[in-house]
């Protein structure tokens, strides 16, 4: 069983939301995120979603463009992004590792050498935002042979056929994307959601989660009610933004960006 | 040329009908873009497919063409060029002449008519030099439809004169200062618009790149370069012309004019990147010639990518063609190596700006000045009697400031 399935599978038996912070690999430097991540766990992330930094992030919002603009300065490549879950992997074996990002870097590094480098450092599921199902039939059968889930969106735009055909090629699990726009926008139309969730479950036994849009205590609760799980990106980018470039971050400065993680915790678990 | 001419007789049997049913000219092409716009392109397709099945459609077409842009463009035989150049006969297809001052508009007029067929109310374009967007801010006039333009700071401070006649159409112009604040963050931006008004919005891509079906319907319109081109051919030189030449930023002029000839295996062509500095310098935007295939922007094609992935700066001293990527019909022309591609530097094209205007009286765009570049060069290796087409994509009253500065000449 996957990582990532044996989470889901105990958040179910104990009733719990899976929480899923999403950070860019590289902001403001690699030391930095490895403390964060770290540091998230402890807050009471589930799974973390890393962002490969990429120079076009066009389904992104600014925060996380500027996230990926610092990630970027500091030099981060795709190759370091994997020795950060590396690194990662030689203090924790049970948080699951989600890569997210865009198509050109694993392209170009070659869809073979990324599957491997990606198994040997321990991800757990890959999530590429420019690469629909009809596109990835060559990249998606090299991670499941690895056993690494890969992981689609389902968009309000999406119809019943479509979102069908998502969920049975999905594996790990389902990444619903609340609102027409790109990560950090305003999440107002709660009703569609809901709706557009119900209509889901009919169609899947995979966890469901939600992102975008999901900033505070109060959309953290609305969509932790609706679905299995949130992700929150750009209201964790937006603090780390804050961080000094400095390799290493001190204990109340880490503190000061995952809080939104801690609360977004003590929400989810008011919910059971 | 014979060379060519061969492989493009190899070819032949397999066509050059290109994209299949799922959007792929061979490996490129496609639909790379997040899910939200999925069911936006795929209705989109969906229309195009319908429409353009339909003779009414193309005959609105035709008589927009006609009657609001002053369709035919002229083919014109550059006589003093010509004997300058020693060699074979140069002809100019006279795209600077339509409304608005260059080929854009007949993609925009064609865009725009889609639009107004699935009830969009809000039009949305990138822009680099300002053509694009021009030509974009004019239809949604004319249409009385809201029209946004995204363009890169570094791009605004480059073309002012088309920033204002966009502001003076009534389009809302949009500055984009993320990334290297070009062509290509622009299209970012307007992909970020469209995700977050997909309800309401139609989008205008300016070149023959982007998602499945933008690469194929953006080259239907401006096919009416080539098939012009090679009516007047036959009436004026009594055959076709031994060569075609095309600037490539996207690429969308140079398909246009070279996808009626593509079977006529006589025919070579030659689509001129911008070789910037120089290619050994790095700084270009030359992705056929010294790119390699990846995915951008909703399609794979060649790109301009660094080892780990990264879209690279571009530099060119056109903003036209200031793009690391390009239309994925040309990345498949190139493996089949029906058209060669080939690069002309800044100063090359600045040459050739000064020599057009001085020998025939026509300001071309710096843009357009790169094939002008080349296809000079190419008929002076040619024989007498023989003739090649330029494609004059745009005229150059918008970059006369941008040589006058470069020349160090204060206007």
């Amino acid at each position: 069983m996957s990582r990532i399935a044996r989470t889901a599978e105990r958040a179910t038996r104990q009733g719990d939301k899976l929480l899923i912070p999403y950070l860019v690999a590289g902001d403001p430097n690699l030391s930095s995120t490895l403390q964060l991540m770290h540091e998230l766990v402890v807050r009471g992330a589930d799974i973390i979603e890393l962002g490969i930094p990429f120079s076009d992030p066009s389904s992104d919002g600014p925060v996380i463009q500027r996230g990926v603009e610092r990630a970027l300065a500091a030099g981060t490549s795709l190759q370091d992004v994997l020795k950060l879950v590396t690194a990662f992997r030689q203090q924790d074996n049970d948080t699951p590792i989600v890569l997210m990002g865009y198509l050109n870097p694993i392209e170009i590094m070659g869809y073979a050498h990324f599957v491997g480098a990606a198994k040997s450092a321990g991800v757990d599921g890959v999530l590429i935002v420019d690469m629909p199902p009809a596109e990835s039939a060559p990249l998606h059968a090299q991670l499941q042979a690895a056993g690494i889930d890969t992981i689609y969106l389902v968009a309000p735009t999406t119809g019943l056929q479509r979102a069908t055909d998502i969920s049975a090629y999905s594996s790990g699990y389902l990444y619903y994307v609340s609102l027409k726009g790109v990560t950090g926008a305003a999440l107002t139309d709660y009703d569609s959601v809901r709706e557009n969730i119900r209509a889901l479950r009919g169609l899947t036994d995979l966890p469901i989660v939600i992102g975008f849009g999901i900033k505070d205590a109060e959309s953290a609760r609305a969509m932790g009610e609706l679905a299995d799980g949130v992700v929150i990106g750009s209201a964790l980018v937006s603090k780390i933004a804050e961080l000094p470039g400095t390799p290493r971050q001190e204990g109340p400065e880490l503190q000061r960006c995952s809080a939104i993680i801690g609360v977004a915790r003590e929400v989810l678990n008011n919910l059971k | 040329m014979s060379d060519v001419k061969n492989a493009a007789g190899v070819e032949r049997s397999l066509g050059f009908d290109g994209p299949d049913s799922s959007g792929h000219f061979g490996p490129y092409g496609g639909i790379f873009v997040g899910e939200t716009l999925i069911s936006a392109v795929e209705e989109l397709a969906q229309v195009y497919a319908q429409l353009s099945a339909d003779e009414s459609f193309w005959q609105e077409f035709d008589y927009e063409l006609k009657h609001y842009v002053g369709r035919p463009s002229p083919l014109y035989l550059a006589e003093r060029l010509t004997s300058t150049c020693g060699g074979a006969n140069i002809y100019l297809k006279r795209e600077d002449l339509n409304h608005t001052g260059a080929h854009k508009v007949n993609n925009t007029i064609g865009q725009a008519l889609l639009a107004k067929h699935m009830g969009k109310t809000r039009i949305i374009a990138e822009t680099g030099a300002g053509q694009h967007g021009v030509a974009s801010a004019t239809v949604a006039a004319r249409l009385g439809l809201e029209c946004h333009v995204y363009m890169g700071a570094a791009d605004i401070v480059r073309q002012a004169p088309n920033v204002y006649r966009m502001k003076l159409l009534g389009a809302n112009v949009v500055s984009v200062e993320s990334g290297s604040r070009t062509l290509k963050d622009a299209m970012n931006e307007a992909m970020r618009d469209w995700a977050s008004n997909v309800d309401n919005t139609y989008y205008i891509i300016g070149t023959v790149a982007g998602p499945h079906p933008y690469p194929q319907l953006v080259r239907d319109f401006q096919c009416v370069i080539g098939r012009e081109a090679k009516e007047q051919s036959l009436e004026q030189i009594g055959r076709l012309p031994d060569a075609l030449v095309a600037c490539v930023g996207g690429g969308s002029n140079a398909i246009g004019l070279f996808h009626p000839f593509l079977n006529d295996d006589e025919v070579a062509m030659y689509g001129v990147e911008a070789g910037g500095l120089g290619l050994e310098t790095g700084a270009h935007a030359a992705p056929l010639c010294a790119g390699k295939p990846g995915v951008l922007h909703g399609n794979r094609t060649y790109l301009m990518t660094d080892a780990d992935g990264q879209i690279m700066d571009t530099h060119s001293v056109s903003a036209g063609l200031d793009y690391p990527g390009v239309g994925p019909e040309h990345a498949w022309l190139k493996d089949l190596k029906r058209v060669d591609y080939v690069t002309v530097t800044d100063a090359e094209a600045m040459a050739a700006f000064h020599q057009l205007t001085e020998l025939e009286g026509i300001i071309p765009a710096l843009e357009s000045s790169h094939a002008v570049a080349y296809g000079t060069q190419l008929a002076a290796r040619m024989n007498t009697g023989q003739a090649i087409v330029i494609n004059l994509s745009g005229r150059g009253d918008k970059d006369i400031e941008t040589v006058a500065r470069l020349e160090g000449i204060k206007l």
